[in-house]
């Protein structure tokens, strides 16, 4: 498991960021994400891998209409 | 229909005129604001006075501060004292930042009976100030159709009769602005404000206000949608306003800081310039922009706010709305707007409706419209979109109360509430295209089961009851409406957050107080209630401040600097916070920060709220929500995500495999009507009010509104 957002998600074994964001359906163009505290850069989320057990933040920054 | 414009420029009559010597703005404001009675022909000056522009800043706290003295409580919408009072504040109108070129509208609603403010783009707001006037008060009924002309250049007001028979919007801002444009060149001076027969017929007509785009060589039209105010603006025999000004530059407000103003502006152009392509699109797709976000969250409003998405959400994307929009065309609704996102959709051919067959520029379909004329209605034909936006800015009628009323009328229908023999042969199920293009030009001709819709929800609601027997209580589940205006369009059920961003809102469920959903519900970064209310009280408060300064609010969020996603507060956008507080003194030469920046926008707040109690409004009672809003009203809802249900029940200890739905849906329902309470009673709390909803004498003494007229409404009660 991880913890996304503080909600526990299965973890999937050499997942990176951009797969994680996939499997939530997270399209939304301007999230942040931060692993354990640390931004990852939108360049590395194809290859950065979320270890097991980790917290993750996915901040959507605020928008609508 | 009279529609030439020669003879609008033979026919016109003046009944009342008053020349004037436009006052030179300074810092922001000119200092006066002009004052129309048509009941009696009067055209007069009021001077703005210093307290005035210190406690109520300008744009809508203006508004609110000239209706409270010209109604009292027992003043209705109709009644002539009523008042349209229309200003940009200090900072609108600068050229230099985008979306500097707000107009906010004030008056007493017809569908909510209280306060209505509505902001909106095109030249009025702008021009009216450059041409001396920090706002217009219209007051009174005049007893034929009049147009009133502010001809800024000259200095001169007139009231006058004008034969202009036509119930089409765009035609009348079309019309005359040819008609007081002296040449083509000169027609960029023009902005018009109208409405069109929807207004007449309905309780939810809106106002137009135009601006000629050069590049297109068309009148375009902004919207100042919500509560009502064409009906007010036609009851009171308004055809159009039309303001002339011809002398804009970059420094007409004459600020005491121009390269403060100057250096933020530089700042976000470059930003909007270097992101908005990998950011929000906002150039590429406007507001629309969010199409197929909300769709992929859950969020998009779907046959009656039942469900957040739909598999065929996709024939109604961003990208397709992309692909319909001219592209690599400037689309500011005022000078100096890089973020150019009032897209249009050139050259539309109608296929329906009183211009069946010719082409016509339509402006949007924006967010807000394509969800409410579309997935709302079970409906993911782009083009129905763009028709139906078009015939509802042309008829004047609030695009968003149109669509979440019309889902209203057909979940009543599939329900069987209503028939065929009640709306006169329309089959209006979910999805029908036909059936609903036709129902909105009823409401725009004042034509059949048309009229019964104009009246909007609430009253709706208490037909159906009295007139078909229908249950009140499943109509205030789902009919989508507080303190009697029709809900924005997104789906809050899943954030308890956006239920008091909605429920709590002063006007009614519009989403410009506070959009919180991706805080709430997907970031879960407001957990717990006193969360909740933080920003509960954050972001409505600095978002009442656009208003008051004739600015709009997209240039805040949807574009964001580079460093943001470092910052603690990324959600506030705090860079762009502290552009505000540069262009305002920098405008004003005052010397507020962010903080003051929130009590200028509390002020007004409070001052909102008490307006409402005065007019009867205002209180716990009133910031109740429909259960549409909390929860899955219907077993149906409830199955349609079962999965999230059934998880939230077990965190709340219950054991769903043992239940019915029905007992399901019942101690869900039980749960989320408790947190709302909760969510009410801390937000009062952080707000300074009472547990009943009542600002408190310490709050209004603090903020400097406790004069004896406010507290005297307040004190009855505390």
């Amino acid at each position: 498991m991880i913890l996304v957002n503080g909600k526990e998600v299965e973890y999937e074994e050499g997942m990176t960021v951009k797969r994680l964001l996939e499997k939530m359906n997270y399209t939304f163009p301007m999230i942040i994400v931060r692993v354990d505290g640390k931004l990852v850069n939108k360049e590395d989320w194809d290859t950065f891998k979320i270890p097991r057990g980790a917290k993750v933040q996915a901040l959507h920054q605020i928008a609508g209409g | 229909m009279t529609l030439s414009v020669e003879n609008v420029r033979t026919s016109r009559k003046v009944l009342a005129e008053m020349e004037y010597t436009p006052a030179g703005i300074d810092k922001g404001y000119s200092g006066k604001s002009l004052y129309v009675n048509l009941s009696e022909g009067k055209i007069e000056p009021k001077t703005v006075t210093r307290e005035m522009k210190d406690i109520f800043t300008g744009g809508k706290g203006f508004g609110l501060w000239y209706l409270w003295q010209a109604v009292t409580p027992k003043t209705k919408w109709n009644d002539p004292e009523n008042e349209i009072v229309i200003s940009a504040g200090p900072i609108g109108g600068i050229t230099q930042y985008p979306g500097s070129g707000k107009s906010l509208v004030v008056t007493l609603s017809p569908t909510t009976n209280s306060i209505m403010d509505s902001n909106v783009g095109g030249y009025f707001g702008p021009y009216l100030k450059f041409s001396g006037w920090d706002a217009l008060e219209l007051q009174g009924k005049s007893a034929k159709d009049v147009v009133l002309y502010i001809d800024g250049d000259t200095g001169k007001v007139t009231l006058e009769e004008i034969e202009l028979e036509t119930g089409a919007s765009h035609l009348v801002s079309e019309i005359l602005t040819e008609a007081f444009a002296e040449s083509e060149e000169d027609k960029k001076h023009i902005s018009v404000v109208s409405t069109g027969s929807g207004a007449d017929n309905t309780l939810i007509g809106l106002l137009n206000f135009s601006w000629y785009d050069p590049r297109r060589k068309a009148v375009r039209m902004k919207q100042a949608g919500r509560g009502g105010i064409g009906t007010v603006f036609r009851d009171k025999k308004l055809k159009a306003l039309v303001v002339r000004f011809s002398g804009l530059t970059g420094k007409n407000n004459n600020p005491v800081d121009f390269g403060k103003i100057q250096k933020a502006g530089v700042k976000i152009h470059k930003e909007i310039n270097n992101f908005d392509d990998v950011q929000c699109r906002m150039r590429q797709a406007g507001t629309a922009n969010l199409m197929t976000t909300m769709n992929d969250y859950d969020l998009l409003p779907v046959m009656n706010f039942q469900y957040g998405s739909h598999p065929e959400g996709k024939k109604i994307s961003t990208e397709v709305f992309i692909s319909k929009f001219t592209q690599n065309i400037y689309d500011g609704c005022w000078y100096g707007c890089s973020m150019s996102c009032c897209k249009a959709v050139d050259d539309f051919e109608l296929k329906t409706g009183p211009f069946k067959g010719e082409k016509v520029v339509v402006d949007g379909p924006e967010y807000e419209n394509a969800a409410a004329l579309g997935s709302n209605w079970g409906i993911f034909d782009p083009d129905f979109i763009i028709e139906a936006n078009f015939y509802c800015d042309t008829y004047g009628i609030d695009t968003i109360s149109t669509g979440t009323m019309m889902a209203f009328i057909m979940e009543c229908y599939e329900n069987g509430i209503i028939d065929k023999e009640i709306t006169g042969g329309l089959e209006l199920n979910f999805g029908n295209q036909e059936a609903a293009m036709e129902l909105l030009h009823q409401m725009g001709q004042g034509r059949g089961f048309g009229k019964i819709a104009g009246l909007a929800i609430r009253r709706m609601k208490e037909f159906f009851v009295k007139e078909y027997g229908a249950d009140p209580d499943f109509l205030q589940d789902i009919g989508m409406e507080a303190k009697g205006l029709e809900y924005s369009e997104y789906l809050s059920k899943e954030s308890l957050a956006q239920q008091g961003g909605f429920g709590l809102a002063n006007k009614g469920p519009q989403h410009d107080e506070a959009w919180l959903i991706f805080m709430d519900m997907v970031n879960n970064q407001i957990p717990t209630f006193e969360d909740k209310a933080e920003a509960l009280h954050y972001f409505p408060m600095f978002r009442t401040w656009f208003g008051l300064q004739g600015l709009c609010k997209l240039p805040w969020n949807d574009i964001e600097p580079e460093g943001n996603k470092q910052l603690e507060e990324a959600n506030k956008v705090p860079e762009h916070v502290q552009n505000y507080v540069d262009i305002f003194n920098g405008v004003t030469g005052k010397n507020i920060d962010k903080e003051e920046l929130i009590r200028q926008s509390e002020r007004v707040y409070n001052f909102q709220r008490v307006f409402n109690l005065r007019m009867g409004f205002g209180k716990r009672e009133h910031d109740k929500v429909p259960y549409r809003s909390q929860g899955p009203v219907t077993v149906k809802e409830y199955e349609s995500r079962a999965e999230r249900y059934d998880g939230q029940l077990k965190e709340l200890g219950y054991d769903p495999e043992s239940m019915s739905t029905e007992e399901k849906v019942k101690v869900m329902r039980q749960h989320r009507e408790e947190m709302y309470e909760k969510l009410m009673d801390a937000v009062y709390l952080r707000r300074g009010w009472t547990n009943d909803g009542v600002p408190k004498l310490e709050t209004l003494k603090a903020l400097g509104i406790d004069f004896p007229e406010v507290v005297e409404v307040v004190k009855n009660h505390l």
